[in-house]
């Protein structure tokens, strides 16, 4: 529909972004839908997807390596000295007021010591090149692999977090993620050596042809023409047919790399969504259900809950990480400054409500419904402004007021879908439905 | 003399920002932890609605600026706080009214609660923008300083200056007699006692005849009072920018869950401990060993413990600190 009235290009890319969407959406779908645990983490976990992306594809920086590469390394080395030597009090040693203290000061000495030995490397390495590197780079690697290490990262991230939060009650557990996601953010805004911090990573790899060769590339230029050939032949003029040819040509390479991408996020689309499915209907999913609906019961029928909790919390984070890891194939950028929770938290709630909690395909329909209203929101309240307003003329201070704020409303319309939808149907649009077989 | 140029060094750059700042997030998280207490659910909406009160207060300002009237030495705002708190209450309620009354009547969990919350928080923020904008506003007017930092140097002869602005001293002193006189109505009336009944035992507080929709209507009311002025007084400090008002959020939530959740007291202190804790760990303390040290002792290095980009991290860990060992909260509220 956007495609006939805007451009195919952005219907595209759209398209591409609503896939994204309903992948976070999965994730964030198997943590509250099958187990009713609720997350509001997932900024952090994209992003940990997205830094997957960097070290997985940008090219190693030698220098960078030489410079500070062994404090890195060193400090690397500390922590996990430090980790290891706490499991091992906490292992021999009983609980008791010294241990708790004397692992508080191992963490504070740890943390002083990192800090001291890792400060010249860091300096270091953010000295070399600043404007283009400044960090240590990646692995070199095809951008593809990072989908399943920002999977890995993510989820290990989750193991951290479940082990510390997982015991809360519901609306603190919220808040416990919510915070530490910002934790996350703030480190990867700030450590310059590893992710180049605000100052971005741009021009990652692509999986994806350029549209700069397709242009060039003669398969491509004849798919157009024979695409096209009803169109070119009206033109008599052959220098004419030539020139409109190469704006075909352009337009199409960039269509064409989008479908790509599409592509892509299709398959990873499908193949969760049939992994999720199976999940579901297992003798495993029915377990979580059960764990759920009465976490007691469940636990005197033998299921150990919290285990369960623990695996089903990664796993959705991972999920989420594999999107992060998209989401920066997708755009070949990483800006750390522009994870913010309204945008990845709360937005891939509303999705997951608005949906349909515990059903997959709700999940992904609820991707991408609210993804299309949060992108097209501005020209849908921009064309009801001037229709109601229509008798106002274009001058008078309340109408330009509210054309200029047009923007906002898409918060608005995402509140108001999201009130609404909890008060009449709170189970989503397509509520969960489990068939006994 | 050295020794006093270093106290002074620490009250200007450390306590009295950390003070003014505590007492705003103070002011915050007794409003979280309130809402929390009586009505049962973690608010996210709390920074926006923080930032509609201000955003009235702001409105009213302006109008008052315009007429002409104002404080003299003190900010206009004042005078408009009042007004503002009228239409935040007003606008709670209906909030109320239309969205979180029907979640109560079906006694939904706390998590269906702080949900519809998030919708809320949608709502408010796209109603603040399209009325004020995005951007950033200042709407201080009056005298900006009590004491200047060069003066107090010509004052004192010291080398380190203090200065005292006056919207820090404002928004320490109003906080104190906000404060004292809520923990009087809590703690005396039999209005404040009630709330405190329902919040410990719904039944038995229904039992004793307590009406639930007058406690609620009270809850409201405090609750604006305490969001715009907890607002405006930040607004009037540094300035209002919607955006900023919902990150405030975190650490306001951080106070109220370090400070004891459903604790008003706690919640109090906790907005203390979150902001000392901050500007603590982040400051760079060169300047004062320089002062304390013997001079071949002294630091080349900042003595920093933490880089300033780690500001909001601080808070936040301090929170999973807390939720961890104790997660009752310093000042024992609710066990969650």
């Amino acid at each position: 529909m956007v495609g006939i009235f805007q451009s195919w290009n952005i219907a595209l890319s759209i398209f591409n972004l609503c896939l994204i969407s309903a992948v976070m959406t999965m994730g964030a779908n198997i943590q509250w839908g099958y187990a009713g645990l609720i997350n509001f983490g997932i900024m952090g976990y994209t992003a940990l997807g997205g830094l997957a992306a960097v070290l997985i594809s940008v090219d190693p920086v030698q220098e960078a390596w030489r410079a500070g590469g062994f404090d890195i390394l060193m400090s690397l080395w500390l922590i996990v000295v430090m980790i290891l030597v706490i499991r091992f009090i906490l292992k021999r040693f009983e609980k008791s007021k010294i241990r708790t203290y004397s692992i508080a000061a191992i963490i504070i000495s740890g943390i002083l010591l990192i800090r001291f030995s890792a400060e010249p490397g860091i300096e270091a390495i953010e000295a070399v090149d600043p404007a283009k590197t400044g960090f240590l780079g990646g692995f070199g690697l095809p951008i593809i692999f990072s989908w399943i290490v920002g999977a890995l990262f993510a989820g290990g991230l989750a193991f951290i977090v479940g082990k510390v939060a997982l015991g809360l009650r519901a609306d603190y557990l919220a808040i416990a993620t919510l915070l530490i996601s910002e934790i996350v953010i703030a480190i990867i805004k700030h450590e310059d050596w590893l992710t180049r911090g605000v100052k971005n990573v741009i021009g990652l790899k692509r999986p994806a042809p350029y549209e700069v060769d397709l242009q060039t590339t003669d398969w491509f230029i004849k798919l157009v023409e024979n695409f096209n050939s009803g169109k070119l032949s009206i033109i008599e003029n052959l220098a004419d047919r030539k020139a409109a040819l190469n704006q075909l040509v352009i337009e199409g390479s960039s269509v064409f790399v989008k479908l790509c991408y599409s592509g892509l996020f299709l398959v990873v689309v499908i193949i969760l969504l049939i992994l999720t499915q199976k999940a579901l209907y297992s003798p495993w999913g029915r377990m979580m259900r059960a764990i759920r609906d009465n976490e007691e019961a469940a636990n005197a029928m033998g299921k150990n809950v919290v285990k369960q909790h623990l695996l089903i919390f990664i796993l959705g984070s991972a999920i989420v990480g594999i999107a992060g890891a998209m989401l920066v194939t997708q755009d070949g950028l990483f800006t750390p400054g522009s994870y913010r929770p309204m945008r990845y938290t709360f937005l891939i709630w509303v999705m997951v409500i608005v949906g349909g909690s515990g059903n997959n395909f709700g999940a992904i329909l609820g991707g991408f419904v609210v993804w299309f209203l949060w992108i097209e929101a501005a020209p849908i309240s921009l064309f009801l402004i001037n229709f109601f307003t229509a008798g106002i003329p274009e001058t008078n201070a309340l109408k330009a007021h509210l054309i200029e704020s047009v923007p906002y409303f898409r918060f608005l319309m995402m509140g108001l879908g999201l009130l609404f939808i909890m008060r009449y149907r709170p189970k989503g649009i397509l509520p969960e439905k489990i068939e006994i077989k | 003399m050295d020794f006093v140029n270093a106290i002074i060094l620490l009250l200007n750059y450390i306590f009295i920002p950390a003070l003014t700042y505590g007492s705003q997030l103070a002011l915050g998280a007794i409003f979280v932890t309130l809402i929390y207490g009586i009505l049962r659910f973690a608010n996210f909406a709390t920074g926006d609605m923080m930032s509609f009160g201000t955003m009235a207060t702001i409105i009213f300002t302006w109008y008052f600026q315009s007429l002409g009237v104002s404080l003299g030495v003190l900010p206009t705002a004042l005078l408009a706080i009042p007004f503002g708190i009228i239409f935040m209450i007003l606008y709670m309620l209906l909030i109320d009214k239309f969205v979180f009354k029907y979640y109560r009547h079906q006694k939904s969990p706390p998590v269906q609660f702080a949900m519809v919350s998030i919708g809320v928080m949608f709502v408010t923020q796209a109603v603040v923008r399209i009325i004020i904008g995005p951007s950033d506003r200042r709407f201080f007017d009056g005298e900006k300083f009590i004491i200047k930092a060069r003066e107090f140097k010509e004052m004192t002869g010291l080398n380190e200056g203090l200065a005292l602005k006056s919207t820090q001293v404002i928004t320490i002193f109003v906080t104190i007699v906000l404060v004292s006189l809520l923990f009087w109505f809590l703690n005396r009336t039999k209005t404040g006692k009630s709330m405190k009944a329902y919040s410990d035992n719904e039944d038995l507080a229904l039992l004793s005849g307590i009406d639930p929709k007058r406690i609620v209507l009270v809850t409201w009311v405090i609750a604006g009072i305490l969001a715009t002025i907890g607002g405006a007084l930040y607004g009037l400090d540094k300035s209002f920018k919607p955006f900023t008002y919902f990150n405030n959020m975190l650490p306001i939530f951080a106070a109220a869950i370090v400070g004891g959740i459903g604790n008003p007291f706690g919640a109090f202190l906790g907005g203390y401990v979150i902001a000392f804790s901050e500007i603590l760990l982040t400051y760079a303390y060169k300047k004062f060993f320089m002062y304390i040290l013997p001079e071949n002792m002294e630091p080349n290095s900042l003595v920093q413990l933490l880089s300033t980009d780690y500001k909001f991290a601080v808070s936040f860990s301090i929170l999973v600190i807390v939720l961890i060992y104790r997660p009752s909260g310093i000042f024992k509220g609710k066990v969650l």
